[in-house]
């Protein structure tokens, strides 16, 4: 047997404070609160920092500083705002691998994944709309579209810091200033953003960071000073600060849930197929929005994918995050574990047929194997609730209308798998499935020039691209 | 001619029309996300022990090859000795696969390599381009097979092949795999020649199931030679074609293998593609010249700690 | 001689193409903007409301799939029929808004114009709105605008006719289909142009309007689960909350009322229809 050694990314790099305040205005303060609480590397459950939750307070401070730096940046000349965007996105290249590490340690994931697509996609991001900063009259929104104001910002811990670029680098670019809460398991990245945006001398109070719960989360949508509010997170949430922004001039967008269906023909290739279905559901341990958590295979081939997925995921390596070879990291939270777990044993008892490959869990830490469910009907609830976990639902199909009725039968609509060798059924499937995102012959990618989110039930309005600037701008 | 044909598949070859319709029913390769997963396994970090046990698979596992117009008895009597002994000071360095050579230059090899337990390979068929008769290329193998090569390593007729006459291709194999006798058959498919993937899968198949014992990328004289993702192809079809014949069939990459990094990527790919059952050189051979050295570069540097310098190495 | 008795038309509401009166059997009395009686319009219920999202839902993926050009060449048509039965919605507009007959005339001329200028954007928008995005990597990745299924629309209470037009058009050119609640004070332009809609080559459903309170009707299809937008522009402050508050619940896309009273001659621009139009993209990708 060829066993790969451990090959373990030094942490070195890193140097974690044992504890941080909010990044306010420009400097490091310390919360008016008393609240703190302790962030762990979810695969060793070790404590790394100690950060603040944010009081309303806090966050009235931080969208005060948004407030009084607005009025600099958003007169500040699109090309002189350009310079910082960019430059902050070199400052990101240069650190990547810190940040890769930090990340890893924060959030779990594997740090092949942060290192060859978070940190790339971070700082890709902050260089495209960089570029649009000085060119926002030809982005067919008038011919000198106006920032909102102060954004108010919610990101959460799958992420962080792609979340945080996709959520700044736009508003930025188009004159806003913000306040940006990260998730409360996750909150290391966006802190050592804060610093980044020091290095990068960008104005004080341009960009602000305040860490906390939901609470703070609430306080800052809720804050009558934002002008603009951007979530990225649950369904269940999103519709809370849909309502609770009703009736306020507050400009919302929302990248919310997901139940992708990863459709596979017959005539797939399906090596790459099943590569797909792999990358689809088990890419950043499940906990991405627009996972193919549901596989619609056609019934003619339904026993070979399976048995091809089954042996693929018998080589999943799943362990350290730190290793270079891991391809399943750790679950975020103990309570994101519970609630995979929960899910799971729902899934069993509704009656479909749970599989997961031999696969030892470390001792330490939140895990969860990769798990496959056959045998699962639409109405089963691994077949409609997002578990965001590395959890995946197989149903099978027999025709492509069937497929489409299968994949569009959900409040959600994100995304969407085709796998078939067929460029007019390709386009035919792309073209009635109601989906945000159409991958076809490949799954789960992303670029800064490519617009992303959902219809129905996963949010509205779109990140990334030209399109991604109407989410910032008055119009 | 078709009595090699594995039995599941055993009407395959009864025409052109039915081997095309085989061939083309296989499910097709989409380059980019063959490309994309071939990368993403190169980027596996193998250290330490699984490093240097790496190294020394992957020089267990190298067809030591010369095949210059400018090749002497002399030339290739330096090679095998290398090959039986890589590094001379160091007896710890396993023996290389085989060695592969022209055929006129089997005799010569065999003698050098006389009880070492290093095999003779010769390429065969009108080397590299197969342009010519099946008489002649039948003489060729025979030939070689006769001066006392174990290996025929053959080209396949890529102009037979593109024009769309499988059955021609499959049949020369045929008769070169007889041509044999005991010799093992590896056929290479000339990837570079090929232009698509698809066609690589195609060729994997019509190979395997005319007979052949090992699948090989390149002749070394076509840009591309072996790459990553070819050999992937490759190692899904005998993955593929174990599991619903029950043969098992080898995989040579051969050209463009020069370091150990890219020899350890090969591995993995192996591993994680074929399976571990591949990890031997019965199953998996690099067809190579200059990687010897580097490995054997690497294999110091880690068992001293020094990075090693080339003129440390013999240059044969 | 004794003058003759006029003809009174019924004014009921406009449902998957028929004219329905309401479930309830309920109406109410329509006077201008003098006081003068006009006529009973059909006071729409909640029931009404839900059978005309159904319609509209059924109509959806003719609608929806159906070519630009074709979607063009219907407003385009409506525009005709609306020209062809000029005087009599000057009529209406004099008698609902209280303005003069010229002043009417423009305005009906407005609705008229405004028709001819959506119908030309049905086989634009995606093109202005849509296009390849220059992703890096071996990818043809395509973004193209697609209608978001049943918008509800609270139409502005003044502005009987061009006020209408200018909410109903832009969402149906681009493929919506569409629940209306009409001006509660002033209904019958709305019901007139029904006729206009059901003669014109647009199939049943596509347009479905009800008379009646937008206080009642309005956040029925609000909290509507089949329901994917909302239009708010003729809401009340009030009404407007309750109903954004209600879209949430399957977070449909709410256009709010403006700031400021909208002027309906000025040109519109994309937002109507951008504000119903949802972006899917498309990767596929490049090799051989």
């Amino acid at each position: 047997m060829f066993e790969y050694a451990p090959a373990p990314e030094s942490r070195e790099i890193v140097d974690i404070k044992p504890s941080y305040g909010l990044f306010i205005g420009g400097e490091w303060v310390d919360s008016l609160g008393e609240d703190h609480h302790k962030t762990i590397n979810p695969a060793s459950e070790e404590v790394l920092a100690e950060v603040a939750w944010a009081t309303e307070a806090d966050v009235d401070r931080a969208v005060q500083a948004a407030r009084k730096a607005f009025a600099t940046w958003s007169a500040l000349p699109g090309s002189e705002r350009a310079k910082y965007i960019f430059r902050i996105a070199r400052i990101i290249q240069e650190r990547s691998r810190e940040l890769a590490v930090l990340e890893t340690l924060d959030n779990g994931k594997p740090i092949r994944e942060s290192r060859d697509v978070d940190l790339p996609l971070v700082a890709a991001h902050f260089f495209y709309y960089a570029g649009w900063a000085d060119k926002l009259g030809y982005a067919g929104f008038g011919a000198d579209p106006r920032p909102l104001g102060v954004a108010g910002q919610v990101i959460p811990w799958n992420f962080p810091l792609l979340m945080l670029a996709w959520k700044i680098a736009p508003a930025l670019a188009c004159g806003n200033t913000v306040v940006l809460k990260p998730a409360e398991t996750t909150p290391l990245t966006a802190l050592a953003f804060a610093e980044i945006c020091r290095q990068a001398d960008l104005p004080p109070g341009v960009v602000n960071i305040v860490t906390g719960a939901g609470e703070t989360g609430a306080a800052l949508v809720n804050h009558p000073g934002v002008d603009k509010v951007a979530f990225t997170g649950s369904t269940e949430v999103g519709r809370m600060i849909a309502r609770s922004v009703a009736g306020t001039r507050k400009k919302l967008t929302l990248e919310l849930g997901g139940k992708a269906a990863n459709i596979v023909f017959e005539d797939a290739a399906l090596d790459q197929a099943v590569e797909g279905i792999v990358n689809g559901i088990f890419f950043n341990q499940g906990h991405v929005c627009c996972a193919g958590s549901r596989l619609l295979v056609q019934e003619s081939v339904a026993d070979e994918v399976l048995d091809a997925l089954k042996r693929r995921l018998s080589t999943l390596r799943l362990g350290d995050p730190m290793d270079k070879n891991t391809d399943i990291g750790a679950i975020n939270s103990a309570a994101q574990l519970a609630k995979i777990r929960e899910l799971s044993e729902a899934g069993v008892s509704e009656g479909a047929e749970r599989w997961s490959p031999a696969c030892p869990i470390p001792d330490r830490g939140f895990w969860f194997p990769p798990t496959v469910f056959t045998g699962v009907a639409q109405s089963h609830r691994i077949a409609r609730e997002e578990i965001f976990g590395p959890v995946l639902s197989v149903l099978t199909f027999r025709t492509p209308a069937e497929a489409v009725e299968k994949a569009n039968n959900t409040p959600y609509g994100l995304s969407a798998g085709v796998w078939t060798e067929k460029g007019s059924r390709i386009l035919w499937m792309a073209d009635r499935l109601r989906a945000g995102v159409v991958w076809a012959n490949t799954f789960n990618r992303f670029d800064p020039t490519s617009p992303f989110g959902g219809f129905k039930e996963s949010g509205y309005g779109r990140e990334g691209g030209r399109h991604g600037l109407e989410a910032y701008l008055a119009v | 001619m078709v009595s090699t044909t594995t039995a599941p598949f055993a009407e395959v070859a009864s025409s052109n029309a039915t081997l095309r319709a085989f061939l083309h029913g296989l499910p097709g390769v989409d380059r980019v996300g063959a490309d994309a997963r071939a990368a993403m396994l190169g980027t596996r970090s193998i250290k330490t022990t699984a490093k240097a046990q790496a190294i020394d698979l992957a020089i267990s596992m190298v067809d030591l090859t010369t095949l210059e117009g400018a090749d002497t008895p002399g030339k290739v009597r330096a090679m095998c000795a290398k090959a039986a002994h890589p590094d001379p000071t160091d007896p710890s360095v396993p023996r290389v696969a085989a060695v592969c050579v022209y055929p006129d230059l089997v005799a010569t090899a065999v003698r050098a390599l006389d009880g070492s337990g290093v095999k003779v390979a010769s390429v065969a068929t009108a080397f590299p381009s197969g342009r010519s008769s099946l008489e002649v290329k039948v003489a060729d193998t025979a030939l070689a097979v006769a001066a006392g090569a174990a290996e025929i390593d053959m080209v396949i007729d890529r102009g037979a092949f593109l024009s769309g006459d499988y059955l021609k291709v499959f049949e020369e194999i045929t008769a070169i795999k007889a041509a044999c006798g005991d010799a093992h058959l590896k056929v290479i498919l000339e990837t570079g020649e090929l232009a698509t993937y698809d066609n690589v899968r195609r060729a994997s198949w019509l190979a395997m199931l005319a007979g052949a014992d090992f699948i090989k990328t390149s002749t070394g004289k076509v840009q591309p030679a072996a790459t990553l993702p070819v050999t992937l192809i490759m190692l899904e079809a005998v993955r593929d074609f174990r599991l619903r014949t029950g043969r098992v069939i080898g995989v040579k990459p051969a050209g463009g293998i020069r370091t150990t990094k890219d020899a350890i990527k090969y591995l993995v790919l192996v591993n994680e593609t074929a399976g571990a059952d591949w990890l031997n050189p019965d199953l998996f051979r690099l067809g190579a010249s200059t990687l010897l050295n580097d490995l054997l570069m690497q294999r110091q540097k880690m068992a001293t700690g020094r990075y090693a310098g080339p003129d440390y190495f013999t240059l044969d | 001689m004794s003058e003759r008795l006029a003809v009174r038309k019924t004014y009921k509401l406009f449902i998957g193409g028929a004219f329905p009166r309401s479930e309830s059997g309920r109406s109410y009395a329509v006077t201008s903007s003098k006081g003068d009686f006009l006529a009973n319009a059909a006071k729409g219920s909640r029931k009404d409301a839900r059978d005309a999202v159904a319609a509209a839902r059924k109509a959806f993926p003719g609608w929806s799939s159906a070519t630009p050009y074709n979607r063009g060449q219907i407003l385009y048509r409506v525009a005709e029929m609306l020209e062809g039965r000029r005087a009599q919605f000057v009529a209406e507009v004099v008698d609902a808004d209280g303005v003069t007959a010229k002043k009417a005339g423009e305005l009906v001329d407005a609705a008229v114009d405004r028709l001819v200028w959506y119908a030309g954007w049905s086989d634009k928008i995606g093109a202005i709105r849509g296009g390849a995005n220059p992703v890096a990597g071996p990818y043809f990745n395509l973004s193209t605008v697609e209608p978001m299924g049943v918008v509800a629309v609270v139409a502005p209470p003044a502005g009987p006719l061009l006020g209408l037009v200018s909410v109903i058009a832009p969402l149906i050119v681009t493929g919506n289909t569409c629940v209306v609640v009409a001006s509660e004070r002033a209904p019958l332009p709305s019901i007139t142009l029904a006729e206009v809609l059901a003669t014109s080559d647009l199939p049943g459903g596509v347009v479905n309007i009800l008379t009646g309170s937008a206080g009642e009707i309005a956040p029925w299809l609000a909290g509507h689960m089949d329901v994917n937008g909302i239009d708010l522009t003729g809401a009340d402050a009030d009404l407007a909350v309750r109903c954004e508050e209600l879209a949430a619940e399957n977070l449909k896309r709410v256009l709010r009322p403006a700031q400021e009273t909208v002027d309906w001659l000025a040109d519109p621009g994309m937002d109507r229809m951008t504000a119903f139009l949802e972006t899917k993209t498309v990767w596929h990708p490049i090799g051989v």
